[in-house]
């Protein structure tokens, strides 16, 4: 996908002003509320006019003050899951999904019914009304019906937003997976740096309604390790656990980490902050943590007042924090060992 | 039982039928009307809400006299009507018309709180999946919007039976042609010896209102738990 805006639209006190190519299939919006995410989203898919400028999608124009080209929004074949799933209420599950469907244009209807309902898992819902479904029921109904309208632009406004954590982590899966395997390119909008990292390669930063940054979702978070409370989250995909004592070790590619919650999947995500791994230059004689990891620095970064250490454990990356007096005396340079001690419960499994 | 004269019944099967004409008449303007009001940005917005509530703030009897200048031989639409050969005063239609425009504003006002209830994103999600304004006004604004228009419907009906002035005006009060219950019961008070007769009908209207009331409450109760 290749998309170009520049355009600009007046609020009074507020102002979306952006000038942007970007190119690639999974591409985030990322920014704090009010900063134009919805805006833009609105203009893209037709439902706001932009005052000037030009909008063009894979090279066809979408809109042009210039040119006075404006296509509405069903026209543009861009389709939206949004924030609240905006079901049809007077609809069932299965005239839901089928209302993009039967308006798309017969030549472009190129996705299965079935296989979307499987990829889904929405068979046993079909015949039911859309009041009464679950919140993670309700969003893959939404994602699936936008789906089906063969968009060749997929908007996702927020929509874990009003998710909570366990069905947020468990409708991520279905986000990614229908896109890559319906073949259509995304453009994900969310104020979550972890939703970016797990959802997008190509970030666009959005501050106070203008464009601050195109960067990689992995930069970005990185960027923003400083400024955050919580710091850099790492993300680790560990495999299948086995009882170790009153906790539990789980293989982490060829290193194994002891974590004291348990998962009863064959894998999984854990987030770990950069906040929670203490770095020694050499290995401590005893230690309380029951993580005590021999890496090697491969880099240092500096976010905000706080410098970040890539570390590499064993063929996998961990980013820790620390101050720079820390790095001086330690003398953390790229390419030392250093030994990085994380205690078991620092760690969180994230639900799926 | 109750003593109802020939007349009386002529009377009842009058009402009913001019409110039920008056009320599907307006439906779809009313719907018209209220899709403008609540979906559509334009100049002059304000003005048309003040002109679709005005018949409920001005005496029926007002709206007669205007309907009667309007529709009359020499009136405006009236002298077009009496050029085709349809004459509209002192007639049935007159009646229609007359408790059509007094009810309008209740049936617009209910409308128009039903497709105010409904989301705007549902709408934006409609355009997003391809279709077109009409077509989500089809599938989505009306299917949403049908509590409001059942309430506005049964409340216009209500209304319209109950309609007085207006109507005596453009229609007059001729037993058998434009005489509705209302009137009837006016006609039967201006008698000292009908006192019995303009009861009975009176208890007839309580009734008519009562099970067009209880089923517009039931309505709304069903509508609502459905939603």
């Amino acid at each position: 996908m290749q998309l170009s805006m520049a355009i600009r639209k007046n609020y009074g006190s507020f102002t979306l002003s952006t000038d942007v190519t970007v190119f690639g299939d999974r591409v985030g919006i990322f920014g704090v509320s009010g900063s134009g995410k919805s805006t833009l989203v609105s203009v893209l898919a037709g439902l706001v006019e932009p005052d000037v400028g030009e909008i063009f999608l894979n090279g066809e124009c979408l809109f042009s003050s210039l040119n006075g080209i404006n296509f509405r929004p069903e026209q543009r074949r861009i389709a939206m899951v949004f924030q609240q799933h905006c079901l049809f209420p007077h609809l069932s599950v299965k005239n839901n999904l089928l209302y993009g469907f039967k308006r798309c244009p017969e030549k472009y209807r190129s996705i299965d019914f079935s296989a979307l309902v499987e990829v889904l898992k929405l068979e046993e819902l079909l015949g039911r009304g859309v009041t009464n479904l679950s919140g993670g029921e309700k969003q893959r109904v939404a994602l699936g019906r936008a789906i089906l309208a063969n968009p060749r632009l997929l908007l996702m406004d927020e929509p874990l937003s009003a998710l909570d954590d366990t069905l947020r982590f468990q409708i991520i899966p279905y986000l990614k997976s229908v896109s890559s395997e319906f073949g259509i390119p995304y453009l994900f909008i969310s104020h979550s740096l972890v939703e970016m990292r797990l959802m997008v390669d190509t970030v666009l930063a959005f501050e106070k309604g203008v464009m601050v940054g195109q960067t990689t979702s992995e930069q970005l978070a990185r960027n923003r390790m400083g400024s955050s409370q919580v710091g850099y989250i790492n993300l680790l995909k560990l495999g299948r656990p086995s009882d170790e004592g009153s906790l539990y070790a789980y293989p982490w590619g060829a290193a194994r980490l002891l974590l004291s919650e348990k998962s009863e999947r064959d894998e999984s995500v854990a987030e770990l902050s950069s906040k929670d791994i203490i770095i020694f230059k050499q290995h401590p004689e005893a230690i309380s943590a029951r993580n005590l990891l021999q890496c090697k620095v491969c880099s240092l970064f500096s976010s905000g007042r706080r410098i970040g250490v890539e570390l590499d454990c064993a063929g996998n990356t961990l980013i820790s924090e620390v101050v720079q007096d820390a790095v001086n005396e330690l003398g953390i340079v790229p390419g030392s060992t250093v030994f990085a001690a994380v205690k078991a419960s620092a760690f969180r499994i994230l639900p799926g | 039982m109750i003593p109802l004269a020939p007349t009386d019944y002529d009377a009842i099967r009058l009402s009913l039928q001019v409110s039920l004409a008056a009320t599907l008449l307006s439906l779809p303007f009313g719907f018209a009307v209220a899709y403008l009001i609540t979906f559509v940005r334009f100049r002059g917005r304000v003005l048309v809400e003040v002109l679709v509530n005005l018949p409920l703030t001005l005496p029926p009897v007002v709206v007669g006299y205007f309907l009667l200048l309007l529709l009359g031989k020499h009136g405006w639409l009236g002298s077009l009507f009496n050029a085709a050969g349809i004459r509209l005063i002192f007639t049935l239609k007159a009646a229609v018309i007359a408790c059509a425009v007094v009810g309008f504003p209740l049936l617009v006002r209910s409308m128009r709180i039903g497709m105010e209830g409904i989301d705007p994103q549902l709408i934006n999600a409609s355009r997003t999946l391809g279709a077109r304004w009409y077509d989500t006004l089809l599938t989505v604004i009306l299917p949403l919007s049908f509590p409001g228009l059942v309430a506005g419907s049964s409340l216009m009906f209500a209304r319209s039976l109950g309609e007085f002035g207006a109507t005596i005006i453009v229609a007059g009060n001729i037993p058998g042609v434009t005489q509705t219950i209302p009137l009837a019961i006016y006609e039967y008070a201006s008698s000292p010896t009908s006192e019995t007769m303009a009861l009975s009908l009176c208890i007839v209207s309580v009734a008519i209102s009562l099970v067009v009331l209880f089923l517009h409450e039931s309505m709304a109760k069903k509508m609502a738990r459905k939603n």
